[in-house]
């Protein structure tokens, strides 16, 4: 069956006529007989007592159809949203949330009250004639206040604001007192808004007839929006249908269930009108799930040789005023902090802490950008301080027997670290950098050179690490392949496409498992009445390296069927029949061949093997034995400008391993845009909350700066390829690679630019006004440039 | 209180009663119905609903409806000819100039106005012309390259939207 004429094939995306047509559909694009918008009353404090709501001047404001509060949701949902064990499994304080506040809210934009009207306009206007009576109370924005004795607390009532504190390995204090050379550094994380271009959305409908509740939603995981929405409901999961059509980006923040995704239908239900509410951006930037949001304090060690001896890391992060669904995700910045590096010791504790602000939950790499962030900037710091090349210090201590068992049981698959690294110094001239950087000191130039040798963990994964983390549903994938009578193919997965390019990958990963032509497969996925019982979304670099799989195991189900009938046919034995190209013959006899369509034809009638039902068509779930870790080298050459503090990125080159490449085009179009989101962090972004008033000061795209196309240089981008051992494709994954090895790059190579001032950390966003306070700090300039934490 | 609007959207003429506050990009998407004109921000910052109004590009958020009176309108539903893609259609694809394609209209209608203006932009210049629009999937490095392509097949010929009806969902 060695069929590769589609696997690694440069195949243009089939999803983009459409796209480009304008003839994409995304949730906004939906619309059903008699529906009515719904407006959101949100919060506009921090932390406040909701003393009592007046809903008598709406109510009389044209086009109105109904106004709700918490009391008329009470009706139609309960539980509360639900949050995952992840890597912390015992959580300290985990408040419990109903989608729509009823007493006290404790975030600036947490819902209060609903109005549906004829029009979004007429819904806005009502909503604004809402009074809603609050009393503020004390609110804790910063998660190191949160955590003082005396520190408001996020929810009144509470004992602290401390949602977990668990330490996966202690000190070794012997191993410590090894090291010749010690640094502490400590390093933030700022809160970033994932700012997917199509903001959230959701139009349900509610048919009282039959009690079967449609959804259409702008979700990574339809299936487990459809879990999580039966559940609130009451209504059996077989009554619920949720579609996610196109969808405009999620980068993460899609995954997690959100108020509105209850509120909506729930509304559906109360009114008996088709529901629609689509997310302003504001609402996005206030009440969508931001990422990261962290404080980093670090120890490392190093012999005076550059051998690495030990790594100590305490995370702080800043949940929220309540935990996301899987904002304990992000702990596994710990598991992954050791990089791709031999440490002797990795002692690691996470603590994470509510304030009054939304909660975080994944934003793209989710906890391996941070990983990677600290590690690679200890790197830095450690070969600073000794003197040493950073990529020498990098090639003494990389990681290079596989499988590798790390300090906290990962088992690394494959890995070739110093091939990618090579090949990326190579791409980027390296020496010949170094040169022009000291040519250029001369003459008050600062150029910076900046590493990033990236490891992270993907392929969520196998049921035995993902069902405790999950609390109780292993992320492992579904796929259905049915092959029609005529040999046409369709397709249904459990993953989502948001931009991957599934629709185009799939299917060459099937033309090429049952050798049938790539036109003549069809792929669904976004529609939990088609397929499988259960999909597991997309999120985590997961789709090929599971749902892929899931994939091509179906479509080898099929085979396999098919196989035997073809044995059938032939009046041959199984074992004597050759599947070669999509052709089935008798081994010697290659001239007498059906091709898997006929068989296919043959499987719908009555000449069928004994005991074989008729069709070909089967259903896998793929649970994969570990998880993937792709990996790769990383280069930013950067100028700063003294005077400014302005950063020019002059180059950007990415040399990464996902394992095999299905599609070369979408893999390199995940890359740029990866990069191009860890360098926005590194330089741009930045979630700013007013510290008194607790409101979002970067709540529109003029205040948070998601980066223009004048922004990026064009990236320079390569592969090495170790496959993977743990699936037969060989594939990792490729969707947050470039974001989670970027804003290491860039820094290091803002930190090694600024060098010659003596300035040997920077925190993010590398803005030209705190590059500018650092520069003129070091010169002993007068002004209050102290690196202070916003 | 009503204000009559006539429009020529993509060659077809369009005529409704609307408050004057409506927006031009939600007349664009809920009363003509099409819905390729995409919105991504609030304040005019992404270009996701940039259309051509009279063959310049306009972030459609940017009017009210009223203010479009008598003008000639092209959305993305307008960009291909005959059932054959528009070049810049074309380039994006072959050039894998998009991901999730929600900014992706409001791109191309960008860069046909910009390549009306400069049938052979340089990089640096189709960065300056693309600078009101944000995409968050690509990076921005194939959404150069699709333009830069599309002005080559163009031979530096001014990009021209269709004038005349295509099959749109009004």
């Amino acid at each position: 069956m060695a069929i590769t004429t589609m696997i690694g094939a440069k195949i243009h995306r089939r999803e983009d006529p459409r796209l480009v047509s304008g003839e994409g559909h995304y949730v906004d694009d939906f619309t059903r007989q008699g529906t009515v918008s719904l407006f959101v009353v949100r919060s506009p404090f921090a932390h406040a007592r909701i003393k009592s709501i007046d809903i008598t001047q709406a109510t009389k404001a044209p086009g109105v159809v109904a106004i709700y509060t918490h009391k008329d949701f009470a009706k139609v949902l309960s539980g509360i949203m639900p949050v995952t064990p992840s890597f912390v499994a015992e959580k300290k304080h985990n408040p419990p949330r109903f989608p729509i506040a009823d007493k006290e809210v404790v975030y600036q934009s947490e819902p209060v009250a609903v109005v549906l009207a004829e029009t979004k306009y007429q819904a806005a206007d009502a909503g604004n004639l809402i009074e809603v009576d609050y009393e503020q109370l004390p609110a804790v924005m910063d998660l190191e206040k949160a955590l003082e004795p005396k520190s408001p607390h996020v929810h009144s009532g509470s004992a602290d604001n401390l949602g977990w504190d668990l330490t996966y390995i202690p000190d070794d204090a012997a191993v410590m007192k090894e090291a010749d050379v010690v640094l502490k550094q400590r390093i933030l994380q700022q809160r970033l808004a994932p700012t997917s271009m199509e903001t959230r959305g959701v139009l349900a409908e509610y048919a009282r007839g039959d009690g079967t509740m449609t959804v259409w939603m702008s979700s990574q995981s339809p299936h487990f929006a459809r879990l999580f929405l039966a559940g609130a409901m009451g209504i059996p999961e077989t009554r619920v249908r949720v579609i996610s059509p196109d969808v405009g980006g999620g980068f993460g923040s899609k995954i997690s269930p959100y108020s509105e995704d209850w509120l909506v239908p729930a509304a559906a239900k109360l009114s008996g009108r088709p529901v629609k509410w689509i997310e302003t951006r504001t609402e996005s930037l206030q009440t969508t799930t931001h990422g990261r949001g962290m404080i980093f304090d670090l120890e490392a060690g190093a012999k005076k040789d550059g051998t690495l001896v030990f790594l100590k890391v305490t995370q702080y992060m800043d949940i929220g005023g309540y935990m996301g669904t899987f904002s304990a995700f992000q702990a596994n910045s710990c598991l992954l902090a050791g990089g791709s590096y031999n440490w002797k010791h990795i002692s690691a504790r996470t603590v994470g802490v509510l304030t009054n602000r939304v909660p975080t939950d994944p934003y793209r790499g989710a906890g391996r950008p941070e990983a990677t962030h600290l590690c690679e900037r200890m790197i830095d710091l450690l070969a600073d301080e000794l003197k040493m090349d950073p990529v020498a210090l990098r090639r003494k201590n990389f990681i290079t027997d596989f499988p590798h068992t790390s300090h906290f049981g990962l088992v690394y698959d494959s890995g070739a670290y110093e091939k990618a690294l090579d090949k990326a110094l190579e791409i980027a001239g390296y020496e010949k950098l170094r040169r022009e950087q000291e040519e250029g000191r001369k003459h008050g130039r600062y150029i910076g050179i900046g590493l990033s040798s990236w490891i992270e963990i993907c392929g969520f994964g196998p049921s035995a690490g993902t069902a405790p983390a999950t609390g109780g549903i292993a992320l492992v994938e579904s796929a259905q392949v049915r092959v029609f009578p005529t040999g046409s193919v369709a397709v249904y997965v459990g993953t989502h496409s948001h931009g991957q390019g599934h629709d185009t990958t799939f299917p060459q990963i099937v033309a090429d498992t049952l050798g049938v032509p790539y036109d003549m497969i069809e792929m669904r996925h976004g529609d939990t009445a088609e397929g499988p019982a259960f999909g597991y979304g997309t999120y985590g670099s997961r789709s090929l390296a599971v749902g892929g799989m899931a994939v091509h195991k179906a479509s080898k189900k099929v085979v396999a069927k098919a196989t035997k009938l073809a044995a059938h046919i032939f009046e041959a034995a199984e074992e004597d029949i050759v599947f070669d190209q999509g052709q089935f013959y008798v081994k010697g006899s290659p001239d007498k061949r059906k091709a898997l369509g006929e068989i296919a034809f043959a499987s719908f009638g009555m000449n069928l093997p004994e005991g074989m039902e008729q069709s070909l068509e089967a259903v896998a779930y793929y649970d994969p034995s570990n998880f993937v870790f792709p990996f790769g080298t990383h280069v930013a050459i950067v100028e700063v400008d003294a005077e400014t503090g302005d950063v020019d990125l002059k180059r950007y080159i990415a040399v990464d391993d996902c394992g095999n490449i299905i599609n070369p085009l979408i893999v390199d179009g995940q890359v740029q845009g990866g990069v191009a989101q860890g360098i926005a962090q590194a330089l741009y972004e930045e979630v700013v909350y007013d510290e008194e008033s607790g409101q979002l000061r970067t709540g529109t795209l003029t205040d948070y700066l998601v980066p223009t196309a004048n922004e990026f240089p064009m990236f320079e981008l390569d592969h090495t390829v170790t496959p993977t051992p743990t699936n037969e494709l060989g594939v990792k994954g490729i969707g947050e690679a470039g974001t989670i090895a970027a804003s290491a790059a860039v820094i290091n190579a803002i930190c090694d630019a600024l060098a010659p001032f003596g300035i040997k950390h920077v925190d993010m966003p590398a803005s030209p006004d705190r590059l500018w306070k650092l520069i003129s700090n070091a010169r002993g300039m007068s002004h209050d440039g102290k690196e202070a934490r916003k | 209180m009503k204000h009559k609007v006539a429009t020529t959207i993509n060659g077809r003429r369009n005529e409704h009663e609307v408050e004057p506050r409506l927006l031009l990009v939600h007349y664009i998407r809920d009363v003509a119905g099409l819905t390729g004109t995409h919105i991504g921000c609030d304040t005019s910052q992404c270009g996701a609903c940039t259309i051509l109004v009279d063959g310049k590009a306009v972030k459609s958020c940017t009017m009210f409806a009223v203010q479009a009176e008598g003008k000639n309108l092209t959305t993305i539903e307008g960009m291909a000819q005959d059932g054959q893609l528009h070049p810049l259609q074309q380039a994006f694809w072959d050039e894998h100039g998009l991901q999730c394609g929600y900014c992706t209209p409001g791109f191309i209608m960008a860069a046909a106005y910009l390549l009306s203006q400069n049938p052979n932009p340089t990089d640096d210049e189709i960065r300056q012309g693309l600078e009101g629009n944000l995409c968050r999937c690509t990076g921005y490095v194939n959404i150069i390259k699709s333009v830069r392509s599309a002005a080559a097949t163009m031979g530096g010929a001014a990009a021209k939207p269709a004038t005349k009806t295509t099959a749109g969902r009004s």
